[in-house]
């Protein structure tokens, strides 16, 4: 039955009307008409639902939405946010660094796996600043690309650590 | 139109967010809004109105009738518009498809957009100029021919100027398509062929691009259909024997719909009619049974086929015998699937004398047609918008699910927004059809081929789609004409010169297997899988390294150009295949191939390395190259070209439909395993540009080669000749051993 349940999405309170084990997606899409995270299997195999948690990468198409009471739930749209947040830097830039390396690298086909692919990079680099090529590999593949865009990304990640460390990208 | 949670981000603090649908409108992107009222469609394609749309602030709008699929062809297209025009690209924008806005342009198949779309968009183009010249040459007082135009703005030698918008001032042209205004010769072109980024990527990365998957109207349901898990023969189809309605009874406000065998439930709420579905007890008629996967291509080699002779020329049959050196081999395809990413999605809206239907179709007219005809509309009554989805790569679930949502909203009689769950898609995709391929090919004393035959057996494509058959007990039909679905010239004859040549298709009848339909570069991989491995081993019975061997045989100077292509990229040694086997427990080997789906001409090398304990084959360096005439924008294409060599490893090594007597077993990720970040070749992209020649397309071209290249890389690191793929670990295990 549906109740009211108070979650934190980008860094706001929100109060929705679900039943508990509603999958924490259909709120974000339905309730709150957020685009990032987004359909794909709903079995946790394919990455495209993915939102962080407290910083850590998890399947909201599996993650009932009563389980992210207290926690706080970043979606695509909050990166750049809890980017700068991480980073305190005084303004939020537009996008973050993954996002921008993903134009950069022109590196989207269809683009609907990316939502997934930049959340999942945002928490590697988050994690682990400068990945080697087979770090990059193990931590993503956990994320399918139907459009065969795996060697973009893979650049793009590399470009996107560049420029957060200060490097030229 | 506004998405409320703008404004909730605005006001922040804790809120109460209900569904206020009145608010929740179509989502919008940068292809919104539509600039011109809409009429029964299509629109007249004799106007040059129908095509673009200048605007007083000296903008434009190019009505484009090809859906963005993720290939960059909605900005690939406007740059043919802005070199015809001369205006810079940041000036112009397209909008979506809908029937009652965009031209009818056919489909977006055969990655013909820039193929057929090019020289249409071209041609309206020039013929604006050439009318804007002529109100300029008045207006300026000016001859025509002194007249230079820049980024839109017509300046004359006596030192005035006027831009194209204050010529129009936002009124139309009203002027005929003729096809007659003078085309700018390529050698003056600036825009095209140079790598404009795409214009929809900022926002797919931003969270802002709103595809199919999340639109919303006012007031809707949320629906899902309720079929067996699986797809069972074409045949069968799914009978419902009862349906247990009590069994849903605890959901809120959870109904089933039915038409015939077609069922589906609606709830207000996605999550109880995701549950509902679920839920719902429905008893299906057991179906006749299916031989399974391991009896699959022998009961198609053995079925009752209709024959066709596609090409015949001199004598194959006698130029075997006493030939240097014959090979004869037969080879086989899987079943493989679509599996576009995010599952289809639909919304329909049908009311008692008219429908909208908003989808993402490869081909709104040619789907309208469909809906027309299942809801009992006349064709001009149904309106199809287009909204891209995930990637589709042929003829997935969208017109099932378009067709299923417009049969449930007529039910409901509101709007209803369904989303296919992932078994759905899975499970009831139009696959590519599996093929048995039976090759003998000869080659005398100089290496050169003097005959080859081919015979294939496979079913053609369906016709009706699963929501038509079951809702209106439609027979199940295949797919006429249509070249592709069968043996093809293309490749077999189409790349190496063979004076004696016979290719005929054997026609499997569909209703006994699963539903078919094109899936990206249709049959090529299966074909090239065999013919590919044919050439290599005539090149290696003669001694030739098998890159030397090609050039040999080839046909023309533009499979030259891309074999040459992928050989050089590739740094390609000399070497006759399987020449340099080593012992050792993890072995790497080399191959070539060439291949094409229509018109263009695509080349491959693949760097490969087998496990031979555990059977693992991986890809570590494929390279691939693609001759598609005039390449308006090379770097979409080479993205196309990293994208398709990643695909075709991916169906080479993992991909297969499995099914039991019942029915189709491969009914998500696990059971229908996909290349991941781990297991991906790096990849290197060459673009033969071709200024001088006509666009062809680029989006599945490459993907024959590569798969033939994939092939021959195996038996170049093992020995051993592959005759079935995907390559899975327990098949190269079985093959090795001998
Ligand atoms: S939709 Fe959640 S992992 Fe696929
Ligand atoms: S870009 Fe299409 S699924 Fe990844």
């Amino acid at each position: 039955m549906a109740a009211e349940i108070t979650i934190k999405v980008n860094e706001r309170s929100w109060k929705v009307a679900a039943s508990a084990d509603t999958p924490l997606l259909y709120v974000l899409a339905n309730e709150l008409h957020l685009q990032g995270p987004r359909f794909g299997c709903g079995l946790a195999q394919c990455g495209s639902c993915s939102v962080l948690v407290n910083g850590v990468e998890t399947r909201s198409c599996v993650t009932p939405v009563a389980a992210v009471r207290g926690k706080s739930v970043t979606t695509l749209e909050g990166l750049p946010a809890w980017y700068a947040a991480r980073q305190k830097l005084s303004v939020t830039p537009a996008l973050h660094p993954v996002q921008q390396a993903m134009i950069d690298e022109q590196a989207v086909q269809c683009g609907y796996c990316y939502n997934g692919m930049i959340v999942k990079a945002s928490e590697l680099l988050a994690k682990n600043p400068r990945p080697t090529d087979a770090e990059i590999r193990t931590a993503m593949k956990g994320h399918l690309c139907r459009c065969g865009t795996y060697p973009r990304v893979i650049k793009a990640i590399r470009r996107a650590s560049k420029a957060m460390s200060g490097g030229a990208a | 139109m506004n998405f409320p949670r703008r404004e909730f981000l605005k006001a922040g603090g804790a809120l109460i967010v209900g569904f206020n649908l009145s608010e929740a409108l179509f989502g919008q992107s940068h292809l919104d809004p539509v600039s011109r009222p809409p009429v029964p469609g299509p629109p007249d394609a004799k106007m040059v109105d129908t095509w673009l749309a200048i605007h007083a602030d000296n903008t434009a709008t190019i009505f484009i009738g090809f859906a963005e699929l993720g290939q960059g062809n909605s900005t690939a297209l406007l740059q043919v518009a802005a070199e015809e025009l001369d205006m810079d690209m940041s000036r112009l924008k397209t909008v979506r498809l809908d029937t009652s806005i965009t031209p009818n342009q056919g489909g977006t198949y055969s990655s013909a957009s820039i193929q057929r779309g090019g020289p249409q968009v071209r041609t309206a183009a020039a013929e604006a100029r050439l009318a804007l010249l002529q109100m300029a040459s008045k207006k300026l007082d000016a001859p025509i021919e002194g007249l230079t135009v820049s980024n839109g703005v017509v300046s004359a030698g006596n030192g005035k100027s006027v831009t194209y918008g204050e010529l129009t001032g936002d009124r139309p042209l009203h002027i005929p398509f003729t096809g007659k205004a003078p085309l700018k010769p390529f050698t003056q072109y600036k825009v095209v062929g140079t790598g404009v980024p795409r214009n929809d990527i900022p926002d797919k990365v931003a969270g802002k691009y709103v595809y199919m998957q999340h639109v919303r109207v006012p007031d809707m349901l949320h629906v899902r259909v309720v079929r067996p898990r699986g797809q069972r023969a074409y045949g069968a189809g799914a009978k419902v024997v009862s349906i247990d309605e009590s069994s849903i009874r605890g959901i809120p406000g959870a109904r089933v719909l039915r038409r015939n065998d077609f069922i589906g439930v609606a709830a207000e709420n996605e999550w109880d009619a995701v549950h509902a579905a679920r839920q719902l007890k429905v008893t299906w008629e057991t179906p006749p049974a299916l031989p399974g996967n391991r009896g699959m291509h022998d009961a198609m080699r053995a079925s009752k086929t209709t024959d066709r002779v596609v090409l015949e020329k001199g004598n194959a049959a006698a130029a075997m015998v006493g030939a240097a050196h014959v090979v004869s081999q037969s080879y086989r395809g899987p079943y493989q699937m679509h599996g576009p990413f995010g599952p289809n999605c639909a919304i329909a809206d049908v009311k008692p004398d008219s429908a909208l239907v908003i989808c993402s179709t490869q081909d709104v007219y040619g789907t309208r047609t469909g809906i027309a005809r299942i809801l009992g509309l006349a064709v001009d009554k149904v309106r199809v918008q287009y909204y891209e989805g995930s990637g589709t790569y042929g003829h997935s679930c969208y017109d099932d699910v378009a067709q299923s949502a417009a049969i449930l909203s007529q039910l409901a009689g509101k709007p209803v927004r369904l989303q296919f769950m992932r078994w759905d898609e899975h499970g009831w995709d139009n696959y590519g059809p599996a093929h048995v391929g039976e090759i003998r090919a000869a080659v005398d004393a100089a290496g050169r081929i003097v005959a080859y035959e081919y015979d294939g057996w496979q079913h053609n494509w369906s016709l009706v789609e699963t929501a038509e058959q079951l809702a209106l007990n439609r027979a199940p039909a295949a797919w006429p004409g249509a070249a592709a679905q069968g043996v093809s010239a293309n490749h077999l004859g189409g790349i190496y010169y063979v004076p004696n040549l016979r290719l005929i298709n054997h026609q499997v009848p569909g209703g006994d297997w699963f539903k078919g339909g094109w899936l990206r570069s249709p049959l090529d991989l299966s074909l090239a899988f065999a013919s590919e491995q044919t050439i290599d081993e005539l090149a290696r019975l003669s001694g030739i390294d098998s890159y030397e061997f090609r050039r040999r045989n080839i046909v023309n100077e533009r499979w030259l150009g891309v074999l040459d292509a992928a050989a050089k990229a590739s740094n390609w040694k000399p070497r006759v295949a399987g020449s340099n086997i080593s012992k050792s427990r993890i072995v790497t080997g080399r191959g070539i191939g060439l291949g094409t789906h229509l018109a263009s001409y695509g080349g491959a090398v693949a760097e490969i390395e087998v496990n031979r304990e555990t059977g693992q084959v991986v890809a570590k360096h494929m390279y691939g190259a693609i001759d598609a005439g005039l390449a308006v924008n090379p770097a979409f294409i080479e993205n196309q070209i990293g994208g398709q060599l990643v695909q075709t490893a991916s169906r080479m090594f993992k991909e297969e439909v499995t099914f039991n007597e019942t029915g189709v077993t491969s009914l998500d990720w696990n059971s229908y395993p996909i290349l991941r970040f781990d297991e991906c070749p790096e990849v290197t992209a060459v673009v033969v540009q071709r200024l001088d020649q006509r666009s062809s397309g680029a989006g599945e071209e490459v993907m024959a080669a590569a798969a033939g290249a994939i092939a021959n890389a195996f038996f170049d690191a093992t020995g051993v000749r592959m005759r079935e793929y995907p390559l899975t670990p327990k098949r190269v295990l079985a093959a090795l051993r001998g």
